[in-house]
C-alpha cells in the first residue's frame, strides 16, 4: 500500500516539471511521517515509455503507468477519472497534485470523491506531531497560512515553482502499466480546440523576466520590453492590469492569480507592486524595479530601484546591453 | 436559461498594508472599519452572467453568505448591476469559514433555488483564494465543471467555454448543468449601474435563509480535520539601493550591477 500518492503527469508524452515538484514535496514528509512513495504517471504518448526513468532517477522507486489516449492536455475529466480509479485500489494516506491548470480543480474534486482532507495552492509541506503541515500564501501574498492536517487521506495541492526539483538520487526502479476504461462520451467536458499563446521563451521557465505594469500606458510599450526581454534571452511577463485590459495576452499574467516565477533577474517597469503580483515574483534572485513613482510598493521588494519614465531608461539600457554583447 | 452567481464579500483587497491586520483569535483578516467589496473576480462572474441575459433572456440570480447586515451593500451593487434576484444564507460565521464550508452551504442553497443550468463563481477569492468552490460546488451537485473561464463562446445547448491555460487557452465544450468559475478578461469587465438601475434595484427580490434552512449533502467535509495553525504577515524589510543620475548614469550604474552579479 503506498503511502503517499504523487501524481505525475505527462500530457504529451514528457514528464511534467511540476511532477518533479511534488517529488520534492514528498520527500519532505516521507521520511518523518515513515511513508512510502509511489507515483501514478498519466498521460498519453511514446515519450511514456522513458518518463518512469525521471521519476526513478529523483527517488521514486514505484512508478504506476497509465497510457490513455484522451490523458492530454486539459482533459481534465478523464485525468480525474483515472486518478480517482487509482486511489480508490491504491489506498493512499497522502497524495499531492500540482496546482496547475488542471490540478488545481482536480485535487478539489478528488479530495470530495475521496473523503478526504484537502489543502490547496501550498508553497511549503513538512511534518509534525504526525500531521502534514502545510503553508500556503493568502490575502495576496500579505501574510502566510500555516495549516495542520491529521485526517487521512488528505490530499494537497503544491504551487508551481514554489518548492524545487530535488537533486538526483537514483533507485533501481519498478514500473506497473494499469489499463483503464473510459468512453470519451462519458465526459462531462472535452477540450475541442487548443489556442496557444507562447513567447518564444516560457515565461515560468525563463531566467529573466520583463514584467510591465499599468505604468506601461498601453500595448505599445510592450514592445520595448520584449526587445528588452529578447536581448537579455528572456521572456515577458505582466502584472495584472495588462492582462485584464487585453494590452497582452492572459497566459503573462505573473502574479498570485497568474504565474509563480523564480528567475534570476525579474526587471519589473511600471509596476506599482501589489501585493498579489509580489507574491508571484518575490523567488527571484534578482529583482529591479523601474518606476516613475518613488513610493510605489515595488521599491520595498526591489534589490535594486531607477525612478524615472521607463521610456528614458528602457531604449538606453537596450542600446547599452546590445552594445556589450556586439549585437 | 436559469444562472446563479456566488459572490463573496472581502475587505478590500486594495487596502493599503498598514491596514492590513490579522485577528489572533480567528486567524482571519480583521474587517472591522475596513471597506467592504465584491471578491474581484466574482464580479467578472455576474457579468458574463449578465450577458447571458442581455444575449438570450438567461435568468440571472447572485446568491452570498452573510453575515446579512453586512452583504447588503454588495447585493444592492449587484441587482442594480442587472441581477434579477438575490438569496443571502444569513451565516454570522460566514468570514471564518473555509472555502470547503462555503461550498457546502453554497451547494445546499443551490438545490433549494431549485434546477439551475450554469453556476458561476469568481476563479479565487480575494482573500484564501483556495480556489476549491467551484470545483466543490460542481462536485455536491453533480455538475461538470470548468474553472478559469474567461468567456463563453457559444450560449445555447452544450456552451463551448474558453479556459485560460498555462500557455494560452482551451476552447472546452461542456455539458449543462455546469460549474464555471469565471477569470478577468477585456470582455467580461465588470459594468457600472446607471442611476435608474439603482432605483429599480431596491425593487427587487431579496431572500433571506439561516444555514438550519439548508440540507448540506450527506458526503463528509473535505474541509474537516484541517486545522489553521497559524495566520503570520511577513516581516519585509526595505533593502532596495535606488540608483540616481540622469536615465543614462542609472542605466550604466544598472548594467553595471547587473554584470557584477553576473546576470549580464
Amino acid at each position: 500500500m503506498p503511502d503517499i500518492l504523487v501524481v505525475a503527469t505527462a500530457p504529451d508524452g514528457t514528464l511534467s516539471r511540476s511532477s518533479l515538484e511534488l517529488v520534492a514535496g514528498a520527500h519532505a514528509i516521507s521520511g518523518p511521517l515513515g511513508l512510502g512513495v509511489t507515483a501514478v504517471l498519466l498521460g498519453s504518448g511514446p515519450g511514456l515509455v522513458d518518463a518512469p526513468q525521471a521519476l526513478h532517477r529523483h527517488g521514486v522507486a514505484r512508478v504506476l503507468r497509465v497510457d490513455h489516449p484522451l490523458l492530454t492536455a486539459g482533459e481534465s475529466d478523464a485525468y480525474l477519472r483515472v486518478i480517482e480509479q487509482v486511489a480508490r485500489i491504491e489506498r493512499p494516506e497522502v497524495v499531492l497534485i500540482s496546482a496547475d491548470t488542471m490540478g488545481r480543480d482536480l485535487a478539489a474534486r478528488l479530495a470530495w470523491r475521496l473523503g478526504a482532507a484537502l489543502v490547496t495552492e501550498c508553497s511549503e509541506l513538512a511534518s509534525g506531531d504526525g500531521a502534514v503541515v502545510a503553508r500556503r500564501q493568502v490575502y495576496g501574498g500579505r501574510a502566510v497560512a500555516t495549516m495542520a492536517v491529521t485526517r487521512r487521506p488528505a490530499v494537497f495541492s503544491m504551487k508551481p515553482r514554489s518548492l524545487d526539483v530535488p537533486a538526483p538520487s537514483p533507485v533501481a526502479g519498478t514500473v506497473e502499466d494499469l489499463t483503464v476504461e473510459m468512453d470519451p462520451g462519458d465526459l462531462p467536458t472535452r477540450v475541442r480546440q487548443v489556442l496557444r499563446e507562447q513567447s518564444d521563451v516560457g515565461l515560468e521557465d525563463a531566467q529573466v523576466v520583463i514584467g510591465g505594469g499599468r505604468g506601461m500606458g498601453g500595448p505599445e510599450g510592450f514592445a520595448q520590453l520584449g526587445e528588452l526581454a529578447s536581448t537579455l534571452g528572456g521572456a515577458v511577463g505582466a502584472s495584472r492590469p495588462p492582462a485584464d485590459s487585453g494590452w497582452v495576452p492572459l497566459s503573462w499574467q505573473v502574479g498570485q492569480t497568474g504565474k509563480t516565477i523564480r528567475p534570476a533577474l525579474y526587471v519589473a517597469v511600471g509596476i506599482s507592486g501589489a501585493t498579489q503580483h509580489v507574491a508571484g515574483v518575490s523567488g527571484s534572485r534578482m529583482i529591479v524595479a523601474i518606476n516613475r513613482d518613488p513610493e510605489a510598493p515595488i521599491f520595498s521588494v526591489a534589490h535594486l530601484g531607477i525612478v524615472a519614465d521607463f521610456r528614458e531608461v528602457v531604449p538606453p539600457l537596450i542600446a547599452k546591453i546590445k552594445e556589450l554583447k556586439g549585437l | 436559461m436559469d444562472v446563479v452567481v456566488c459572490l463573496k464579500q472581502v475587505v478590500d483587497p486594495e487596502l493599503p498594508i498598514r491596514d492590513f491586520a490579522v485577528d489572533p483569535g480567528t486567524q482571519r483578516q480583521v474587517r472591522d472599519g475596513r471597506p467592504l467589496v465584491i471578491s474581484t473576480y466574482d464580479e467578472n462572474a455576474l457579468e458574463v452572467a449578465l450577458q447571458l441575459k442581455d444575449a438570450s433572456g438567461a435568468k440571472v440570480k447572485v446568491l452570498t453568505l452573510g453575515p446579512a447586515a453586512a452583504v447588503s451593500e454588495a447585493i444592492r451593487l449587484a441587482l442594480a448591476m442587472g441581477a434579477d434576484e438575490a438569496i443571502v444564507v444569513d451565516d454570522p460565521r460566514a468570514p471564518e469559514l473555509s472555502g470547503a464550508e462555503k461550498a457546502r452551504t453554497l451547494a445546499a442553497a443551490i438545490r433549494r433555488i431549485g434546477p439551475t443550468d450554469l453556476i458561476l463563481t469568481g476563479c479565487e477569492s480575494a482573500d484564501w483564494a483556495e480556489r476549491v468552490v467551484a470545483p466543490l460546488l460542481a462536485e455536491d451537485l453533480g455538475a461538470a465543471c470548468v474553472t478559469f473561464v474567461s468567456r463563453i463562446e457559444a450560449g445555447d445547448g452544450a456552451p463551448l467555454v474558453r479556459r485560460l491555460v498555462e500557455d494560452g487557452h482551451h476552447l472546452v465544450e461542456v455539458r449543462l448543468p455546469a460549474v464555471l468559475s469565471v477569470t478577468s478578461d477585456e470582455s467580461n469587465r465588470p459594468r457600472l449601474p446607471k442611476v435608474k438601475d439603482i432605483m429599480a434595484a431596491k425593487r427587487k427580490p431579496v431572500q433571506t435563509w439561516s444555514p438550519g434552512d439548508l440540507t448540506p449533502a450527506s458526503a463528509g467535509d473535505v474541509g474537516a480535520g484541517v486545522e489553521v495553525r497559524g495566520v503570520v504577515v511577513p516581516e519585509r524589510t526595505s533593502r532596495c539601493e535606488f540608483l540616481t543620475g540622469e536615465p543614462v548614469e542609472q542605466v550604466e550604474a544598472l548594467v553595471q550591477r547587473l554584470r557584477d552579479q553576473k546576470l549580464l
